[in-house]
């Protein structure tokens, strides 16, 4: 036998083993395999499928096909639910990456009771958020609210807060921003100490100004993990459903009113199950499309 | 000695059944007859339900019946129970419906089953459970279109006037009996420098309909739907309530009264910040207490005032249910004449938790000496119960009503034009109705 037909014959071997590997043990991973398929991929094409329906719980079921996504286009109250969205997530993620960095950049640095600072400053993220919320509306209330007490100490007058049509969605971002911030620093700071010191040390040899270091080595290194504290934080405030139910249930009118709220109403104070289940779909198509386009930024600035 | 003669034999067998029945009619009612059994109840969070909860063990106790009971908060409790509804598979023997939103819609798909049978049977209803002490009109409340009666019915929730007595007296304010009244006392009272309002309510979407319908009540149009069960919220009568709801809420009330519910309004009265409130009949008992309020022994009740063609209240209620997929329905049953018998209609009464759906409650005199409330309270109880009015429409999608109506009112506390607003809500809801009026 020639090598090369040697190497061939045990190339064969190896390859008929792994089969029988794969068949011998393939039936270990049915069980998961049946989990993920009843847990995620049922709900969603259950979803899919109610919503090519017009049915209101406690009615019978009629097929409308696309009926319930073309009515979509035409309602009004689900498209400045959706613009809410929009601006509640786009506020809900740019302070917290901006502040989380600054908190971030500044933890990096050896003080003394570091130590204690970050654990007092990580406080907030460990708290349940309906707990959260039901804090801050006691606070946020107009005439009994230590809110307005502070402001008013110190010759500020009174908010109305969520009490406000014009200040809910900042408000419930500054909710936002006090809970979710010391998440992005926590992720920041990890980046941070991740990073290589060499730069550093060429950069202050050429007598680059800390600025010039945050801004050409510090904030690029950085950029990756940026990418991924956008991720979660996107996604997170696209998701927000707790927080704004407890506080403002959408309110005052629909002012708060964001699509899972919007949602929310019509499949389970309303029990239109069709409509909502339209909703979720095209809002996961929404999310989806904009996870796709953070990955492929995050990709884009991967060192 | 004489012996059993044949006449005697035969007089005592022909009175045999009468004897019997009238043994059995006095003999005590086998409340044990389903001892060993578990039940589960749902019912709504409230001082109703924690009575239910405080006195579970004597419900035990008596029937040897294991009842595990839920108290879930009222929004999600309605949502809860509909959805597990429409699984075919609650998992409630005995649940807790508000008449005013689910009735129609528990009604129609005939989740519940028809109680009247289990009233009917001698085997499973106690001898004292007297359904004719159900006033006639809590009565008709639970009955369905179709006669059924899904329900028993629990209690009613009347609206009144809840005013704070130093406040009305430091400005001479007399307790009013009109709108019109009550808006210029309110203005009289309203001190802003001190943060002291002359009135607050409701102005939270949906929650808000309910206080609109107080003075929507008492127009000449008073309801919300016609006789033809088309919606009328544009006419001039809804929209004279729009207006009423508007000044009330926004030029007599504190800032911010557009996200209040019924529990920011009553920390707000709580705390001596405002001088007049309408809602609910069941704040009686969270005012009157000393360790949480300000205004415990101040507190006046009075009877909503009267429009400007009739005075009503808005009435609002529930009723207890049994599953009709319930696979325990004779010891649901039994727990629903527990539940809803005298005894607790008139713990009911005395907790003031609210107005017991029982005549007899209402009436005993005992209960209410022996109660923490003073008598005031009562007398408006009884004083309300003849002007009282459903305070929402009996429609399927009411909730949806509430809702889009509720954005309206509350867009008018930030001052859009009442008129504008009821028309495009109306013609917004319309269509909803319709449909589902069609279906239905």
């Amino acid at each position: 036998m020639s090598s090369a037909s040697a190497i061939e014959a045990a190339a064969a071997t190896i390859e008929r083993r792994r089969r029988n590997y794969a068949r011998h043990y393939i039936w270990f991973v049915v069980p998961a395999a049946i989990a993920v398929l009843g847990t995620i991929l049922f709900p969603w094409a259950f979803t899919f499928y109610i919503s090519a329906f017009d049915w209101r719980l406690g009615s019978t079921r009629e097929f409308v096909g696309f009926a319930n996504y073309t009515k979509l286009f035409t309602d009004e109250r689900f498209g400045w639910a959706l613009l809410r969205t929009l601006y509640y997530t786009t506020l809900s993620v740019i302070f917290p990456l901006i502040l989380g960095l600054a908190a971030a950049l500044i933890f990096n640095h050896k003080f003394p009771l570091r130590g204690l600072a970050r654990t007092i400053f990580i406080l907030p993220m460990m708290a349940t958020p309906v707990a959260v919320a039901l804090v801050w509306t006691m606070m946020f209330h107009p005439q009994l609210g230590v809110l307005n007490w502070l402001l008013q100490q110190v010759g500020i007058p009174p908010s109305m807060w969520v009490y406000h049509a014009d200040s809910v969605i900042p408000t419930l971002v500054l909710v936002e921003v006090w809970h979710w911030t010391p998440l992005v620093m926590l992720l920041l700071l990890g980046g941070l100490a991740a990073l290589p010191i060499d730069p550093y040390e060429a950069a202050k040899i050429d007598g680059a100004t800390p600025l010039q270091v945050f801004r050409y080595i510090t904030l690029p290194l950085l950029a990756p993990y940026l990418v991924v504290a956008l991720i979660i934080r996107t996604i997170d405030a696209l998701k927000a459903f707790d927080t704004i139910y407890v506080i403002t249930q959408g309110g005052p009118g629909s002012a708060s009113e964001t699509i899972n709220i919007y949602l929310y109403l019509q499949a389970f104070a309303f029990y239109n199950m069709g409509y909502a289940s339209a909703v979720v779909v095209v809002f996961f198509a929404l999310i989806l499309t904009l996870a796709a386009l953070l990955m492929w930024t995050r990709e884009k600035v991967r060192p | 000695m004489q012996g059993i003669t044949r006449r005697g034999a035969l007089l005592g067998t022909l009175a045999a059944p009468a004897i019997i029945e009238r043994a059995n009619a006095q003999s005590a009612f086998d409340w044990r007859r389903f001892r060993g059994e578990r039940i589960e109840v749902s019912v709504q969070t409230s001082p109703r339900g924690t009575l239910l909860q405080q006195h579970n063990r004597e419900f035990e106790e008596l029937t040897g019946i294991r009842a595990g009971v839920e108290v879930v908060p009222e929004q999600q409790h309605r949502q809860k129970i509909i959805i597990e509804y429409a699984s075919g598979r609650p998992s409630f023997d005995v649940g807790e419906v508000s008449l005013h939103v689910n009735k129609r819609q528990v009604g129609r798909a005939r989740w519940n089953t028809d109680i009247r049978a289990l009233i009917a049977d001698r085997t499973l209803t106690a001898p004292d459970f007297d359904f004719d002490d159900f006033g006639a009109g809590m009565r008709s409340y639970a009955t369905q279109a179709d006669g059924r009666m899904d329900t028993l019915p629990a209690f009613a929730d009347y609206f009144i006037l809840y005013y704070n007595k130093e406040l009305l007296a430091a400005k001479n304010v007399e307790v009013p009996t009109t709108w019109d009244a009550m808006f210029e006392g309110a203005k009289r009272i309203e001190d802003r420098s001190r943060q002291v309002y002359g009135h607050v309510g409701r102005g939270v979407k949906n929650a808000n309909v309910v206080l609109w319908s107080s003075f929507l009540l008492g127009t000449g149009q008073r309801d919300m739907i016609n006789a033809e069960r088309q919606l009328i919220t544009d006419t001039d009568e809804a929209i004279w309530a729009t207006v009423q709801y508007q000044r009330f809420l926004r030029d007599a009330s504190p800032p911010g009264s557009i996200g209040f519910n019924w529990n920011e309004c009553q920390t707000t009265f709580m705390q001596g910040r405002a001088a007049m409130w309408v809602d609910g009949i069941g704040f009686a008992a969270p005012l009157e207490n000393a360790q949480r309020s300000r205004v415990a022994g101040k507190v006046g009740y009075a009877v909503v005032p009267r429009g400007p063609a009739n005075h009503h209240c808005a009435l609002f209620g529930a009723g207890y249910g049994i599953p009709e997929a319930s696979a325990k329905k004779g010891p649901a049953w039994f727990y629903l004449q527990w539940a809803l018998g005298k005894q607790m209609q008139t713990r009911m009464l005395s907790a003031g938790a609210g107005v017991p759906a029982r005549v007899s409650a209402l009436r005993d005199e005992a209960a209410i000496s022996g109660s923490p409330f003073p008598r005031e309270f009562f007398a408006t109880l009884l004083a309300s119960a003849p002007i009282a009015r459903a305070g929402l429409p009996e429609i399927l999608p009411v909730t949806e009503f509430r809702d889009t109506i509720g954005t309206a009112l509350t867009n008018t506390i930030g001052g859009a034009d009442p008129a504008a607003e009821m028309r495009a809500a109306t013609a917004a809801f319309r269509p909803i109705l319709e449909r589902s009026e069609r279906e239905s």
